[in-house]
Order: C-alpha cells, then sequence, then structure tokens
C-alpha cells in the first residue's frame, strides 16, 4: 500500500494511504479519546469526543471516521479541541447515572477512565437521568439501558458482526434507548446469548448475568460435593484480569484458585473435547465414509451457534452433529460416572462451569436432553470475568499461586482438546482423529496451519490418504452466515455441497473471543490468547483426543464406543426450530 | 381549440384545504349547467404564491385575479364575469391606500419577483404533460441527449453558478462531477424532497405546481452522471405533490420520456418515489440515503460523500427540489443567462416561503441579493396590524435571527452566513415587538431536541441541555452564568455534532442572545418578559380605576378566576389563572393589566 506524508501535532510522518486519522495517531504515540470507536468494527463517529482539527480549518472532524490525506496537518490536541470534547464528555455525565461504585464495570470502565483522564470534578449540566427499566429477562444478558451512552457498538456487533438483529435503536433524540424491535424483551428477541455486545459496551449498560452469588451459596453448603470444570479458552485469559499479557496460559493457577475457593473436584472441560471429538469425529467418518446421514457435517459446540441454526437456519437442522457441547457433557458424566466410581449421591454434586461465554448460562437449560443425568448436569455456568471477581472477593493472590493439576477422570486432556478455544480447533481436532479412523494410523504431523489464523472463513481441501475432505472454519456470524449460505445455494442448484465438514463458532476468533472473557478483546488480543491455546497443544505430550487415555479408560468403563446407546442417551442431544420472536 | 375563457383554480395544499377543490367542482357545475364547457377551460394548476390571499382563482384573457373565493362565489363568477363579461370587484384584491381593488399586474406582492423555479406554478395543470411541454418543456432533456456530453452539461452549471437550494449551498456542477468522474455501472439520482422546516413549503408547491420541471432535471442528472434510477425522497405528509408525482411519472413513462431507450436513445432512466415517514434528520442527505435503503434514518460521516459512495454503496448525486426545478431552465437558456441573475457569489433566484407576522404571507421568488426590506416591506406589505417589526427568522430552526439593521443587507449565502444565520431551504419567518425572543429561541430549540435522531451526544445530550437552561429563564429560574454554559454549549454542538442538524441547532439561541442579549437578561435579573410571552413570568391584574365590571373577561377565563360583580371592579384570583392572556386581549377597556 502507498505511503503518504502527513503532519501530526506539527511532525512529519509517513503513514499508509486510507488509514483513519485515529489509527495514523496512534501509530505514532497519539492516543485520540474515544467512546464509540471500536477496532471490530466500522466506525460510528457518535460519540463526538474523537474531534480533531486539520490546520487551516476552524471545523472539526472525527478522526475515526475521516483517512488521511496527502499533505494535510492534523493537530489532535489543542486547547479548544480539548475544551469541546471536555463539553461533550460532561454532557454524556450529564445522562450517566454515575453510580460507579455500584456498577458492573467499576474500575473497568471506559467512560470512568476518560473522566479521570480529563479530571472531571463537576458537571455544570443539570442531571437528566430517564429511569428506564433493566431488562433481566436473559438467561445471560442484563440490559440496562439507564447506563447506555448510545456508542452504538452493541447494535453494531449484534448487526454487522453477527447478524442477529437482537437490539435496535428505539425512539429518538434524547428518547433514544436501545432494546429489542418492538421493545420485546432481551429473552424474547431473535438474541443468541453470545454476549459480543456485552463485550464491547464500553460502560455498564449491557453484562452478563452475574450468577457468582449462586456459586458462594452452593461452596458453603456442607452436603454439597462441589465440582467444577474449565474450559480451554479461560486458561489464556483469565490471567489478565490479574496483569498478565493476553494468551499467558494460567492452567494450573486456575485449579489452585478453584481448589482454595472451596472446590472438591476440579475438571476440565478439555476432557469434554477429546471426548466431543470421539463422538463428533466418529459421526463425520459414519456420514462421510458410511453415507448415513447429512452432509457437510456442522460442528455444535457453540450453544449461540446452535441457537442461531434453530432460529435462521432451521432447515439445516439435519446437518447439524448432535454431539453436546463438550462442557455439557462433561456435567452428564460428573453427575453419572464420576458419581458411580466415587460412590457419591449424584443428587448432593453441585457442578459449576467456568466459560469464557454467556450463552453457556443459556445451553445448561436448553432442552431436557441437559438434564440427562437425572439432574440438571450443569448447575451454574460462570463467565471468566466472574471468575476472576470471585477470585478477587476471596483475598486470593492469583499471581502467587503454585501450579496445580486437575482431579483425574474428568481432567485429563490431549493437545487436542484445548484447541477448542480457538477458531479452527474443532476442525483440527477432528482431523486428527478422523485421519485414525479413516486410515487407522496415526499421523505424522498434527498441525493443520489451513485451519488456525483470524481469516472470517477458512477453506481447505484436506488430503487423508488420497481422500480429499473439503472443510470450511467460519466464526462470526456474519461469516458464518455467509458460509451457509453457499451450501444452500449450491443445493438449490442442484450440486454437491462445496464443503463435508463445517466449523462453527459464533464469536470472532472462537472461545478466545467469547462474550465472557475479560474486557478489551481486539483482533491483537484474540491473537495472543489463541498463540497461548496453541502453546498448550504443542506442550502437549498427547496431542490427539483418541490417545488421551482417561477417554479411552471412560469408553471401556463406561460408554462402550463412540455414539453407543449410552453415548447418545447422555452425550448426544436434538434440535428444533425456534421462532425469532416469542409472542 | 380556443376558448373564449380559461379558468385556473389554484390546487396547492393551502388553498385546497380552504375548499379549493369544491370552488373548482362549483364551478365545473356552473359551466355545465350553462353548456359552457367547450367554450371556457377550467384548470387546476400549482401554488399561485399569494397564500394568504388563498383560494385564487385566476381567469385569462381578462387577467382577473380573484382572491379569497369561496365555494358559493361559483354562480357568480360564471354568470357575471364568464356569460356577461363583467369582473367581480368584490373578488379583486383589494391592495388598499388609495389603490383599491386592482388586477395582478398592480398587486405588489408580484412587483420584485422574478420566477424560474415557479416558472409553471399556477400557470399550466400539473397533471397535464403537453402544457409543460407547451411551455419548452424536456426540451432541455431533448438538448442534453442529441447535443450535448455530460462534460458540457457539466460546464453548464458551471456556468450558471447553481448552488444547492437545500441549505449547505455546495456548487451544484461539483457535485454532479463527482459522480461523473465515478468508474461504476451503478449509479443513482436522488431528490431530496423531505423538506421539514416549520413553516416552509416551497419545494411541496414546486412539486405540486410542476412535477415534470423534477422529473425532466433528474433524467438530465441520470444522463450525465450516468445513472439510470432516481428516486424521490418525499414526505409522506405531501399527499398531493405525491399524487402529482405519481401521474407526472406515469405520463413521462407514456411518453417515452422515463423508462427505456428515452426518445429512442440508448440513454434508460427511471424514477420511483419514496415516502418518508416524517423525521426531519432524514433531509441530511446520509440519513435520507440510510432510509432509502430500508435502514433507520440516521446520517453517517461523510468523507466518504454520497458522490463518490452513497445509495447501496453507489455513486450517488443527491439535490435538492429546488435546484433540480432551475436545471432545465439553465440547459435551455444557458448557464450564463443563469450567471447573469443574482449577486456575486450566488445566482439565480432564490425561493422563500415568507410566513408570520407579515401582511402577504406566500411563496415567493426572488433574485440573490434582493434585500429583506423588500421581500418583508414591499412583497410582504409590511407587518401585520401595523405593528412594528423585530427581526426574521431565515433557515428555519437551522438559521438565525437577522434584526432591523440587516433589513438593507443583499441576502445570499455568504451575507446570511456572516450574520450568524444561513440561507437554509428558505423559510422566513417574520417577527414583531410582541415576540419573545427567548421563547422563539426555545421554540426553534424545541424542534431539534424533537427531531435529533440521538446518534450523537453533542446534539442528543447538548440540545436537551441547551433547551432546558432556555425553559429555566422563560419560567424565571435563570441565572446570569446561563450565557457561559449557553456558549459552552453552542460552541460544542457546532464542532462536535455529527451533521447539520446538530451543527446548526444552536444557531437560533446563538444569533439571539448576540442580537437580543437584553431581553434574556430582562428575564434572568428582573424576572420580566417584555413582550408578554412568558407565561410564568407574567402577571394579569385588573385596574379597579378602569374596570365597569362588563363581566366579559370573567365569562371568558377558561378558569373561571376573574371574580366580581355586575358594575363592579373585578379581580383575578393570580393562584388559580393560567396565564392564558384572553382576559387581556378581550377587554375594551385597557382595564386588564399585563406586568
Amino acid at each position: 500500500m502507498a505511503m503518504i506524508n502527513v503532519k501530526i501535532n506539527g511532525n512529519d510522518y509517513k503513514v499508509k494511504e486510507g488509514m483513519t486519522i485515529l489509527e495514523a495517531a496512534n501509530m505514532v504515540q497519539v492516543k485520540v479519546p474515544t467512546l464509540c470507536y471500536h477496532p471490530d468494527l466500522p466506525a460510528w463517529a457518535a460519540c463526538g469526543l474523537c474531534v480533531v482539527k486539520i490546520e487551516g480549518s476552524p471545523k472539526m472532524i472525527r478522526a475515526c471516521a475521516t483517512p488521511v490525506e496527502e499533505g494535510i496537518s492534523i493537530i489532535t490536541h489543542d486547547p479548544e479541541i480539548v475544551e469541546v470534547r471536555r463539553t461533550v464528555l460532561e454532557l454524556i455525565l450529564s445522562r450517566h447515572p454515575n453510580d460507579c461504585l455500584r456498577c458492573p464495570r467499576n474500575n473497568n470502565c471506559e467512560l470512568q477512565e476518560l473522566s479521570a483522564n480529563f479530571g472531571i470534578r463537576e458537571i455544570p449540566f443539570e442531571q437528566r437521568l430517564r429511569d428506564l427499566p433493566v431488562d433481566d429477562s436473559s438467561p445471560s444478558i442484563v440490559l440496562n439501558p439507564e447506563k447506555c451512552v448510545f456508542c452504538g457498538r452493541c447494535v453494531n456487533v449484534c448487526h454487522e458482526m453477527q447478524k442477529v438483529f437482537a437490539i435496535e435503536f428505539l425512539s429518538r433524540g434524547f428518547e433514544t434507548r436501545i432494546a429489542p424491535a418492538a421493545d420485546v424483551r432481551l429473552n424474547d428477541s431473535p438474541c443468541v446469548y453470545c454476549g459480543q455486545c456485552s463485550a464491547h459496551c464500553p460502560v455498564g449498560a449491557i453484562y452478563e448475568k452475574d450468577e457468582t452469588h449462586d456459586v458462594w451459596m452452593a461452596l458453603r453448603d456442607p452436603d454439597k460435593v462441589k465440582v467444577v470444570q474449565i474450559a480451554p479458552a479461560v486458561r489464556v485469559a483469565l490471567g489478565e484480569s490479574f496483569g498478565y499479557e493476553p494468551g499467558t496460559l494460567v492452567t494450573g493457577k486456575t485449579y489452585s484458585a478453584l481448589r482454595r475457593l472451596g472446590f472438591d473436584a476440579i475438571f476440565d472441560t478439555n476432557f469434554g473435547a477429546d471426548l466431543t471429538i470421539m463422538e463428533e469425529g466418529s459421526e463425520f467418518v459414519e456420514r462421510f465414509v458410511d453415507k448415513k446421514g447429512a452432509l457437510p457435517l456442522i460442528t455444535s459446540c457453540c450453544p449461540s451457534w446452535v441457537d442461531y441454526l434453530e432460529k435462521y437456519y432451521d432447515d439445516m437442522i439435519p446437518n447439524f452433529s448432535t454431539a453436546k457441547s463438550p462442557h455439557e457433557m462433561v456435567g452428564a458424566l460428573a453427575k453419572t460416572y464420576y458419581a458411580k466410581k466415587m460412590g457419591i449421591d449424584p443428587s448432593k454434586i453441585f457442578m459449576a462451569s467456568i466459560m469464557p461465554c454467556t450463552s453457556k448460562k443459556y445451553e445448561i437449560t436448553r432442552t431436557e436432553d441437559m438434564f440427562s443425568s437425572g439432574y440438571q448436569d450443569i448447575d451454574v455456568s460462570l463467565t471468566t470475568r466472574e471468575l476472576a471477581r470471585m477470585i478477587k472477593q476471596a483475598g486470593i493472590d492469583f499471581p502467587n499461586l503454585p501450579d496445580e493439576q486437575a482431579d483425574s477422570i474428568l481432567g485429563e486432556y490431549a493437545g487436542a482438546g484445548t484447541l477448542f478455544g480457538a477458531t479452527g480447533g474443532v476442525m483440527e481436532a477432528a482431523l486428527r482423529t478422523a485421519y485414525k479412523l479413516i486410515t487407522g494410523k496415526n499421523l505424522g504431523k498434527v498441525e493443520f496451519e489451513a485451519t488456525r489464523g483470524l481469516e472470517g472463513i477458512k477453506e481447505a481441501v484436506i488430503d487423508i490418504e488420497g481422500i480429499d475432505v473439503r472443510i470450511a472454519v467460519a466464526h462470526g456470524l456474519t461469516n458464518v452466515q455467509n458460509v451457509l449460505d453457499k451450501v444452500k445455494e449450491a443445493a438449490a442448484r442442484g450440486e454437491k455441497s462445496p464443503y463435508d465438514f463445517i466449523e462453527v463458532m459464533a464469536c470472532r476468533g472462537g472461545c478466545v473471543g467469547g462474550g465472557g472473557q475479560p474486557y478489551g478483546a481486539n483482533d491483537r488480543v484474540r491473537q495472543l490468547r489463541a498463540k497461548g491455546i496453541y502453546n498448550d497443544d504443542s506442550a502437549s505430550k498427547i496431542r490427539c483426543s483418541h490417545d488421551n487415555p482417561a477417554i479411552q479408560t471412560l469408553y471401556k468403563e463406561f460408554l462402550d464406543k463412540p455414539l453407543s446407546e449410552k453415548s447418545h442417551k447422555l452425550l448426544h442431544t436434538k434440535y428444533k426450530s425456534r421462532p425469532l420472536y416469542n409472542k | 381549440m380556443t376558448y373564449k375563457n380559461y379558468i385556473l383554480v389554484c390546487g396547492g395544499t393551502g388553498c385546497e384545504s380552504a375548499k379549493a377543490n369544491d370552488i373548482f367542482q362549483n364551478i365545473r357545475l356552473e359551466l355545465e349547467k350553462n353548456d359552457l364547457m367547450e367554450q371556457v377551460q377550467i384548470v387546476k394548476t400549482g401554488c399561485f404564491g399569494f397564500c394568504e390571499q388563498g383560494p385564487i382563482v385566476k381567469i385569462l384573457p381578462e387577467e382577473a385575479f380573484y382572491v379569497m373565493v369561496k365555494p358559493e362565489d361559483a354562480t357568480e363568477i360564471v354568470e357575471e364575469h364568464i356569460i356577461k363579461g363583467r369582473t367581480i370587484d368584490r373578488l379583486l384584491y383589494d391592495a388598499k391606500k388609495d389603490k383599491g381593488r386592482v388586477h395582478i399586474e398592480n398587486i405588489d406582492f408580484y412587483q420584485k419577483q422574478f420566477r424560474i423555479v415557479l416558472r409553471n406554478s399556477g400557470v399550466i395543470d400539473p397533471d397535464s404533460i403537453d402544457e409543460y411541454i407547451a411551455r419548452d418543456g424536456y426540451l432541455a432533456l431533448e438538448k442534453v441527449l442529441f447535443e450535448m456530453k455530460p462534460e458540457n452539461v457539466i460546464e453548464e452549471l458551471k456556468h450558471s453558478g447553481l448552488r444547492g437550494r437545500g441549505g449547505a449551498g455546495y456548487h451544484t456542477w461539483k457535485k454532479w462531477n463527482f459522480a461523473f468522474q465515478q468508474k461504476s455501472d451503478t449509479k443513482y439520482v436522488v431528490c431530496n424532497a423531505d423538506e421539514g422546516d416549520p413553516g416552509a413549503y416551497m419545494d411541496r408547491s414546486t412539486l405540486e405546481g410542476d412535477p415534470h420541471s423534477v422529473l425532466e432535471a433528474m433524467a438530465i442528472c441520470g444522463k450525465t452522471i450516468g445513472a439510470n434510477q432516481g428516486y424521490i425522497y418525499i414526505r409522506a405528509e405531501y399527499p398531493v405533490a405525491i399524487n402529482r408525482l405519481n401521474e407526472a411519472i406515469k405520463q413521462a413513462r407514456e411518453y417515452g420520456l422515463l423508462g427505456n431507450n428515452i426518445l429512442g436513445t440508448d440513454f434508460s432512466f427511471d424514477i420511483e418515489l419514496r415516502l418518508g415517514a416524517g423525521a426531519f434528520v432524514c433531509g441530511e442527505e446520509t440519513a435520507l440515503l440510510a432510509s432509502i435503503e430500508g435502514k433507520r434514518g440516521m446520517p453517517r460521516p461523510r468523507p466518504p460523500f454520497p458522490s463518490v459512495k452513497g445509495l447501496w454503496g453507489y455513486p450517488t448525486t443527491i439535490n435538492n427540489v429546488e435546484t433540480l426545478a432551475n436545471i432545465p431552465v439553465i440547459i435551455t437558456k444557458g448557464g450564463k443567462w443563469f450567471g447573469s441573475i443574482g449577486t456575486e457569489n450566488s445566482k439565480g433566484t432564490k425561493v422563500f416561503a415568507l410566513t408570520g407576522k407579515v401582511n402577504n404571507s406566500g411563496l415567493i421568488e426572488v433574485p440573490m441579493g434582493t434585500s429583506l426590506r423588500e421581500i418583508i416591506f414591499d412583497i410582504g406589505g409590511g407587518i401585520k396590524d401595523g405593528k412594528k417589526f423585530k427581526a426574521v427568522q431565515s433557515g428555519g430552526p437551522s438559521g438565525g435571527v437577522l434584526t432591523e439593521e440587516f433589513l438593507d443587507t443583499p441576502i445570499d449565502y455568504e451575507n446570511l452566513q456572516a450574520l450568524g444565520s444561513i440561507m437554509g431551504s428558505g423559510g422566513l419567518i417574520v417577527m414583531d415587538e410582541d415576540d419573545c425572543m427567548v421563547d422563539i429561541a426555545k421554540f426553534y430549540l424545541e424542534f431539534t431536541v424533537d427531531e435529533s435522531c440521538g446518534k450523537c451526544a453533542p446534539c442528543r445530550i447538548g440540545g436537551k441541555q441547551m433547551h432546558g437552561i432556555l425553559d429555566d429563564i422563560t419560567k424565571g429560574k435563570g441565572k446570569i452564568t446561563d450565557f457561559d454554559l449557553l456558549e459552552k454549549l453552542g460552541h460544542a454542538m457546532r464542532r462536535a455534532s455529527l451533521c447539520g442538524l446538530g451543527q446548526t441547532a444552536p444557531n437560533p439561541v446563538v444569533s439571539t442572545v448576540k442580537y437580543f442579549k437584553d431581553e434574556y437578561i430582562a428575564h434572568i435579573e428582573d424576572k420580566r418578559c417584555p413582550s408578554g410571552k412568558c407565561r410564568d413570568l407574567v402577571v394579569y391584574s385588573i385596574d379597579a380605576e378602569k374596570c365597569i365590571g362588563c363581566t366579559l373577561c370573567a365569562r371568558r377565563c377558561p378558569v373561571n378566576c376573574i371574580d366580581g360583580e355586575k358594575r363592579q371592579p373585578h379581580i383575578i384570583n393570580q393562584e388559580l389563572c393560567i396565564k392564558c392572556g384572553e382576559c387581556f386581549s378581550v377587554c375594551k377597556f385597557g382595564a386588564v393589566l399585563r406586568s
């Protein structure tokens, strides 16, 4: 790309043509304040904080939305600009409850930080609140429109990145508010619970439903056997809440922290991921080699994706893998296999899960299949953010914790299992096992580079001993829609599907970029977290799910074989068409 | 066939709502009854502009200009004027003073006008493409199709100096040229007919009176920039204009002037209407495009400009109705001719909707550079009821007030801007001594606060806060420090709002503070509204000396708060008084005092 010459605050720079003024300024260590801008989204230009001047013009323009031009001289800070920004900030604060101490975003709020940086001490304008009701109808997400600063990120995420269209701007002017269309409650809207709105919200207007209290209560209950599992993507992100760089692997410290919180046994969702591969991989081989069932097979570990399919692509339900998500598999086994083996009354088991995800809160009661043990298989699902708060609340000095191990039987995992945390990981793990199932041989090189990285749609043809397996990996529901439309269009033309196997994750980057992860995710952060995932895999002695000895024992002692009757009862589920709006 | 008489009945929205349609039907019935349909043609035209005196009926060839006609006048019009050939004096315009009843050539309202945009309004039947063609209609399109290259058209526009009439005054030739330069197989032409300023109806009247002029201009634009589809974004509240446009589009298609292979050439162009749902912000071009695309009408940042990336991402030329209506004339008469009218940097004419406290309210078209004095006093006939001129608001809620000292300033884009107002789309609202400037500023701000789309913080919250401050001032709760806050807010809104709505919303406040600061101070410090408009600052009382006890005020009081025996001085119960001012205006003895 061509480079052009610009001046920023009097200094000469060469910057890439097509960059915005904001990006150019960032590159040269000038931070222009923003509240609505987010690198994941097209510039929305709403907040008015990023105004800058071009020398020779009294006008102010938005740095986030204006591209650089050859020869311009940009002024990012002068007394007038700062004064205008301050007034805008005061205006935003005059329409905000400013009850920071009681806010879910206290200490982690972009508005609070701006207010601190600008040294706001008083607001000259009348406080104008609107007394809007909180929408807590959803099992996953709470919408508090009173705190909304109308940055538009949530709506744009929902529309542009996810194509879910659950929330909208309603009304206009000062009365504008964000809510599902026609003012239905969030839980009656097309929302798929992905929580990307909450991950992008700069303030406390949309956040995960906090269920830490339920977990604290269970932990205090002497009659309960408290067990917990952590998802693959949690181990590379939790550390961020304690000052670590994104992607730092803190698996051992997380196990250790959970024990100190009072859990009796620590499981790992990665074990469930290995098990998913055995079931889903076998399902793929059955459909692909034995021609039993619809192709392409589409993965089903992401509950937002499951909900999206049931709402928007219900005609493709036959293509869906019936395998439950890893976390539900671990839940089902905890209250059956584990309980039996340990001689515990399953009704006394309290199973919590720590997930990078808000949607898992919905998944745990999604259908009756989530009660396959005879009890609710997972009692409470917490996000990474909630666990971080519990650890802090309990006064646990996380960085100085020793590294501990998970408990055996539902805690051991192969490298493949951990891959589930990043986009392409399920596919890569499945291919490792599919290769074995189809050829009977072990792979020499287990890494599949084609499935890795942040490209929205990754397509490849994998050669398994002369058999071509055509795969696609999509993350971010907009990309998913594009892939599925290709499949449907091919079918409409009477052609063969362009893919045999499709991996889908609702969130950009996969679970590392989940809606329940620590705030501040962007592509750099997603890449670092994914790197942590791949490091975990390459450091593992066992790389393939079918080689996980705990998995082998499980089948020997309990399930018999993949897709067995017992597997079907405990580890598989069904899908049904769901309306976009509930009346 | 030639007719003995032509009867033109105004079919503009204003006259229609004053029963012009009944007048039209009644005259027709009378003509039929007298078997005159062969000899007399009756036509429903567009707006004559002299709305104050509507409904208007004009009869040719005598040029009899009948005003304030009622449906029951139909019999007399036919029997007296048509059959007996006698002008009906009482229906002629009363020019008062010493002139008496006059014909159109002696009506001051029309003397200083110069009609380009409104050339056909009130002259032709807007539902007849033949009448448009008979007045050189579609000649310009023919010229563009057969004799001109796109570059020539743009050159002609450049010579004309035509600037956008929607408000910002951007050079039309530049817009067209940008879109022309873009390499794209798909381009669009959009006509912005989302006129929303309070009191403004220039575009509505143009479309009602001469819809083909806009269609022709859009086709010329399509041919010039390389577009095959046009959209007219028009408010759903303009049913008459919508019907006339639909009829005009239908007729133009039948004549091969819209649709495929226009006039046998390889140029195809068609036009569809898109109805707006009444959001003022949709007059902002990027919000308008979003609305056509089926999205919420909210502005987006520019660049990219619509000429580069417009409707559905394709290059799009958006022009306002009035801008477009000029274009066929510029092509037929030449850009140089057009450029000879007006001032140095503002060429041609401007249509204004003259309303408020002026005698002759209506729609006028004058050359750029005409002074406010000529408009308000010569054309507009001065201030109603002999009151004193106080100010005029130009540019609607985005403009500012202009005071007496600027009455002789030639009106053009630059001068208005220099005075803190804008040309806007052409609303002129005249205010007299009874108007409170704080109240006026509050009124306009209320409008923009209501119409803000809510996207950007400076406009969404700034407007609301500004309105709150003005509201406090009009209620006697103002503080002298409010001036600082208003200035601070005005500055931030102007600089940091995303679109023109927010950037200009403080104008009425800033300009009234500038020119009428003493009125603000009276409200703030003395808790007094000099013009008695601000209810909370007004106290009505009865002067016992003057009151004769006629009981009229007590009978008219809507809340029964005036007590008193017949022929005894009355008393107003201040606790119950809602300060409506009814007693003040009905008292014939000047006994009700306002302070």
